[in-house]
């Protein structure tokens, strides 16, 4: 066997000069996000979404109503939808599509991958927001001229950024749910069942249990969020906000992420 | 080199790889050889830290999969060929790979070379792939990194004659230049073919390993008589182990020189007289794993 001693220290010093590093993990996460078919449309959608809201905006809202806020809120409902299952199919392709076999062999510190991905995902539900504001903000050039009122700029920074976070929150649930199931279909029902579902569920319960009512703020992340569109927090917003972020993010994030570094790829 | 060490994988009651210990040594090519189930896949997707093992150790180079710096340029992996984003391009997959791996751009055209898919073909999406196509995909995914090693599950599935002669060709000047080669089949005349060395696992167990010339010795021959009841006779007279192998003939325990003697002395002509090479791989193959089979060794 000292042939294979030999061959180890020849082999040993070329791949040390090229290890795997955190931005080419990241860049080719990045890429695999778009290098489908369906992930380009899927991100076209973005732009085409905000292009068709801004639109109907334009054709069909009253003429007091066109202004920028109508703009935003019309362009945040598919939004709320769409980058969602954006952080969903990033993670859950690699098992449904089973090209995680490669991506873990290649990469085999699967909590390096999995950043990635959450790096990816943020930062394209940051860019799409930050997109679709400023085509909705083209709409609200267009828009007040065709109907012959005022232009009105209702949304400050402060409160644009409040929307692009709940964004960014929405988004998240989607990769807590993407690491936690780590099934595409599986994923996305539950993402429309945690969003539709619970939030009718919850807002049924509070409007007829009086001790719920009180206790929402706290548990109920989607209602948490809500204050996020009204412009400003209060401090206790804040609060509530990130102790229901804890329950609905941050644990079952961990738990998915310590599922995903044990379970097995097939 | 891979270094396999008393590998088991329980899957609650069901034990997949039980006890597994081999080695695949550089400059040869090491057949993975088991029916359906036997473990085979497991047992590799433990080796690439794919699946965590119950206990044992499997290492490449001396280390855990899981710390090689760049695994790619170290192992060349390929498991299961369908296993790919279907929406992807085979240019993009590559692409892929080229990029974690660092490696230069060039790499992609070299290895599509290398596996002849045209430039359309490359562009076109895995969907539309056929088997072979996918097995020439992951063979270039494999080899893009320039490994020492290979560990390949099944390569020759779906990949026509001249493909299958492709990879043997490819596989032999690869381990004929110091790489180490370990395929698993199903497919015995391959292995046979390609293998320099064998390991046989049937029901998660080990049953054989060695060189191939080793096992095959172990065959014996077949050897064939006007009268087989005679035949047979004369062989357990000698102390010889005969099976039936049909058409009249009998396979022997012992090598030719030996069985032609004892069927000289006995008087009896004999109408073929043979090392049992040819179809002795899967002679072994079904004895092996006879326990193990699902449908019965026929012999």
């Amino acid at each position: 066997m000292s042939t294979s001693t030999v061959d180890r220290v020849a082999v040993d010093a070329a791949p040390a000069a090229a290890r795997v590093r955190r931005p080419q993990v990241v860049a080719v996460e990045l890429r695999k996000m778009f290098d489908t078919r369906s992930g380009f449309w899927l991100m076209a959608s973005i732009a085409i979404a905000s292009l068709l809201a801004t639109a109907a905006v334009v054709l069909w809202a009253p003429d007091e109503a066109v202004t920028y806020s109508t703009f935003a809120t019309a362009i945040g409902v598919p939004m709320a939808v769409i980058l969602p299952i954006v952080a969903i199919l990033s993670v859950t392709s690699e098992w449904s599509q089973r090209s995680g076999l490669t991506t873990f062999t290649l990469v085999p510190n699967r909590g390096r991958v999995i950043a990635a991905k959450a790096y990816c995902s943020v930062a394209i539900g940051v860019v799409s927001m930050l997109l679709a504001m400023a085509i909705g903000a083209v709409g609200n050039l267009v828009g007040p001229a065709l109907a012959g009122v005022h232009r009105v700029w209702d949304v400050s920074v402060q409160e644009a950024l409040l929307i692009v976070l709940a964004n960014v929150l929405g988004l998240l649930v989607g990769f807590m749910l993407g690491v936690v199931i780590r099934s595409s279909a599986g994923a996305i029902v539950a993402y429309f069942v945690y969003s539709f579902v619970l939030t009718a569920m919850a807002g049924l319960l509070a409007s007829t249990q009086a001790w719920f009512r009180d206790l929402q703020p706290w548990v109920d992340f989607n209602y948490a969020q809500t204050a996020l569109f009204d412009g400003s927090m209060t401090s206790t917003q804040w609060a509530q906000l990130g102790v229901t972020s804890i329950g609905w993010l941050v644990v079952p994030i961990a738990v998915g992420i310590w599922l995903v570094m044990r379970s097995e790829v097939k | 080199m891979i270094k396999v060490e008393a590998l088991t994988k329980r899957y609650g009651g069901f034990t997949a790889v039980d006890d597994v210990t081999f080695t695949a040594r550089p400059g040869r090519v090491t057949g993975f050889l088991g029916p359906n189930g036997a473990g085979k896949s497991t047992t590799m997707r433990v080796m690439v830290g794919l699946t965590p093992p119950t206990s044992g150790t499997a290492t490449v180079s001396g280390r855990h999969f899981a710390d090689l710096p760049n695994p790619g340029l170290e192992v060349g992996v390929l498991l299961d060929a369908s296993a790919q984003h279907a929406g992807r391009t085979g240019r993009e997959i590559l692409t892929i790979a080229q990029r974690t791996m660092r490696l230069p751009a060039r790499r992609v055209d070299e290895m599509l070379d290398v596996v002849s898919l045209t430039d359309t073909e490359a562009s076109r999406r895995v969907r539309h792939y056929s088997l072979g196509m996918r097995q020439r995909l992951g063979i270039a995914t494999a080899l893009i990194g320039d490994p020492e090693v290979l560990v390949l599950d099944e390569p020759a599935n779906g990949l026509d004659p001249a493909g299958i002669r492709w990879m043997r060709d490819l596989l032999r000047g690869y381990a004929d230049r110091g790489g180490t080669v370990l395929l698993s089949s199903h497919l015995l005349h391959e292995i046979e073919v390609i293998a320099d060395d064998l390991v046989v696992i049937g029901n998660g167990r080990i049953v054989s390993q060695g060189t191939k010339a080793e096992l095959l010795s172990a065959a014996g021959c077949f050897v064939r008589a006007a009268d087989p009841q005679a035949l047979s006779a004369a062989l357990a007279a000698a102390g010889i182990s005969a099976f039936p192998g049909g058409d009249g003939a009998v396979r022997a325990d012992a090598d030719p020189e030996l069985v032609g003697k004892v069927a000289f002395s006995a008087g009896l002509p004999l109408l073929e007289l043979r090392p049992a090479d040819g179809a002795g791989l899967e002679e072994i193959f079904l004895e092996l794993t006879s326990d193990t089979q699902r449908d019965g060794a026929a012999a």
